[in-house]
């Protein structure tokens, strides 16, 4: 679908990750293009994590690149991806407990900030006006999020769904370009799935989304292109459609030989 | 005084009664966050110059301790309570500053005071920027233990070169008292007083400034979790490295501010005991609140004289009685984290809360 139609923002070329004996990764390729939802799927210990962790730069893989807009981004670390407007969330949400919600998205959105270090420092020159900005920005995402009564509270005297909510908000504030998205729906109740899938499609009109996730009915219905990953290799990749008739992600999934897909 | 509540505790602004002091607080709310801090300092100082007009030349010199301690407490609540960087060894700084200050008033005896302080800070930032990079990569006990050898090993310098560090009895410096324009106006052990606390109120303006801004934000947020912090575009090892050298500045600036203040810098000020009683002193004090760094420093100075106080009031032999303070010290602070775990402070904010649903 639209993966192949327009130049892709985020290419994974044959990346290998061993981590001694294991191979958690082998030759695996995907490509995520601007306004589109590509679902990452897999059974656990497929290595979904780990191709998350190559392309924010925490894992660097033994062969194969990552290509941002078309150039490799070589040796990057993890604080170099917010600059080029690439955002993540993670499955453990790694919000900032000592931190208000405000403060948690206001973080989110420090690349937005344009003072220097002596600036920071000193209280002169852009820090009045970055700390305005940051602010206003970080509650304008709250207010969106429908999150802003929170804004002044811990994230750990809140509900769980409001802190995945906190999480989105810390993650898009920055206005990025593609969404790494790490199982955003675990723990969630269905209809708090409903909605995220109806916000995940809305970031896809702004941005690329990578999803991590183990719904199959909210992956099978938001996502354009799915990668299916099995002990670090692509089984199988297609529309939703093309993915439920396969297979070999049956047998994955299922671990034994069946002759029909799952119906959809 | 100081704006000394970070962003968070200061975003939770507190609902006012009257109309009139609501507006008032909207337009100091409204003020840039360094103007506020200059102008809490400088009322700050006032107040020292007030109360030490009334006390003492013996309270003028606790007043002054408090003074120079709370910027070395401050300075590791940056470290350890907002970028969550465990320092044992922070004496260390105040070793360097001291000695620096000593060897510059000693050997360049014209330079004027406020260029001895800045040259202070400049040294301790150097030697903190070395610290804090070899440093950078360790992270709880292994930082905790580097800092700790630095404490331990440093003041042993003195011994080692004593026609420059004096040995063991260190070096003695003489400092002017009051300007004579003001010998009217103002006694000698009050003018070092308010010299001590104006050194300390820059340094706090600063800290503060830092803390209610990005660089603070992105403190925390390291400290909370790294791996967020990064994704978030924070660089994680130059943030920590720029809290460590801020920390040791205002570390050698305490230190510089003890020579000034006492006229001597020895090694056996700047012991072991020294770095872990700041360390207990912001423990006590409160860690995340840089209020924290002002009652710590309070009970540094305090607690060692009524411990002092009480030895000598009970007759206890000089083995006994040089322990009673450290003993004190060390049970209040059992008793305080036990009640409030988050410090003296977070039991002034408790009580402020509970004054204000009363009122």
């Amino acid at each position: 679908m639209a993966t192949t139609t327009a130049d892709p923002l985020l290419e994974a070329e044959g990346i290998t990750v061993r981590f001694g004996g294991l191979t958690a990764l082998n030759g695996v390729s995907l490509a995520v293009a601007p306004g589109t939802v590509v679902g990452l799927i897999g059974p656990n210990g497929a290595g979904k994590t780990t191709l998350f962790n190559v392309v924010s730069g925490v894992v660097h893989p033994q062969q194969g690149r990552i290509l941002w807009k078309g150039a490799p981004l070589g040796d990057h670390r993890p604080h170099h991806l917010a600059k080029r407007r690439i955002a993540r969330t993670f499955q453990g949400l790694n919000l900032f407990p000592g931190m208000t919600v405000l403060d948690n998205v206001i973080v989110g959105a420090d690349r937005l900030a344009s003072g220097t270090m002596p600036e920071m420092l000193t209280g002169l020159g852009r820090y009045q006006r970055d700390e305005r900005r940051l602010r206003e920005r970080a509650m304008a995402a709250l207010e969106e999020f429908g999150i802003a009564d929170a804004a002044r509270a811990l994230p750990g005297t809140l509900p769980y769904g409001v802190q995945k909510q906190v999480a989105l908000a810390r993650a898009v504030v920055a206005d990025p370009q593609l969404l790494l998205l790490d199982e955003p729906a675990s723990g969630l109740s269905g209809a708090e799935i409903t909605a995220l899938g109806k916000r995940i499609r809305e970031f896809s009109e702004q941005m690329g989304v990578l999803l991590v996730e183990h719904h199959m009915d909210l992956v099978m219905e938001i996502c354009d292109h799915i990668v299916v990953l099995n002990f670090g290799e692509v089984i199988s990749a297609g529309t939703p459609a093309e993915i439920q008739a396969d297979p070999a992600v049956t047998k994955a999934y299922l671990g034994a030989d069946t002759e029909e897909g799952p119906d959809a | 005084m100081v704006s000394l509540e970070h962003s968070e505790a200061a975003a939770a602004g507190t609902p006012r009664r009257g109309r009139g002091s609501r507006a008032l607080a909207d337009r100091w709310r409204a003020l840039p966050v360094l103007a506020r801090n200059l102008l809490a300092a400088a009322a700050a100082l006032l107040g020292i110059f007030l109360l030490t007009s009334v006390t003492s030349p013996i309270t003028d010199l606790h007043i002054a301790s408090v003074g120079y301690y709370m910027l070395a407490v401050a300075g590791l609540q940056l470290l350890i309570g907002f970028s969550g960087q465990i320092s044992l060894g922070h004496g260390a700084f105040m070793f360097i500053g001291a000695y620096t200050m000593a060897l510059l008033v000693l050997h360049q005896p014209m330079l004027p005071l406020w260029l001895n302080m800045a040259a202070t800070v400049v040294v301790s930032c150097v030697a903190g920027v070395l610290v804090g990079a070899a440093t950078a990569r360790l992270h709880g006990p292994y930082l905790a233990g580097a800092t700790l050898a630095l404490a331990v090993g440093l003041p042993s310098l003195t011994v080692r070169f004593p026609e420059l560090l004096g040995g063991n009895n260190g070096l003695s410096i003489t400092t002017r008292g009051a300007p004579p324009a003001l010998s009217g106006l103002i006694t000698n052990s009050q003018w070092h007083a308010v010299v001590v606390w104006l050194t300390t109120l820059i340094g706090l303006v600063i800290l503060a400034t830092i803390s209610s801004g990005r660089m603070g934000r992105r403190m925390r947020a390291i400290r909370d979790d790294e791996a967020a912090a990064a994704l978030a575009g924070i660089p994680v090892g130059r943030t920590k490295v720029i809290a460590f050298v801020i920390s040791a500045g205002c570390g050698g600036l305490a230190g510089a501010s003890h020579t000034y203040l006492l006229g001597t810098a020895t090694p056996s000020s700047f012991a072991l005991t020294l770095s872990l009683s700041l360390l207990a002193a912001l423990v006590l004090g409160g860690l995340g609140s840089l209020w924290g760094a002002l009652w710590g420093a309070i009970a540094l100075v305090y607690f060692e004289l009524w411990g002092t106080e009480l030895a000598h009031s009970l007759d206890l032999s000089t083995n006994v009685a040089n322990n009673v303070p450290i003993v004190l010290f060390g049970v209040l602070l059992i008793l305080i984290v036990l009640i409030w775990p988050q410090g003296l402070h977070g039991m002034v904010r408790r009580l402020g809360a509970l004054v204000r649903r009363r009122g």
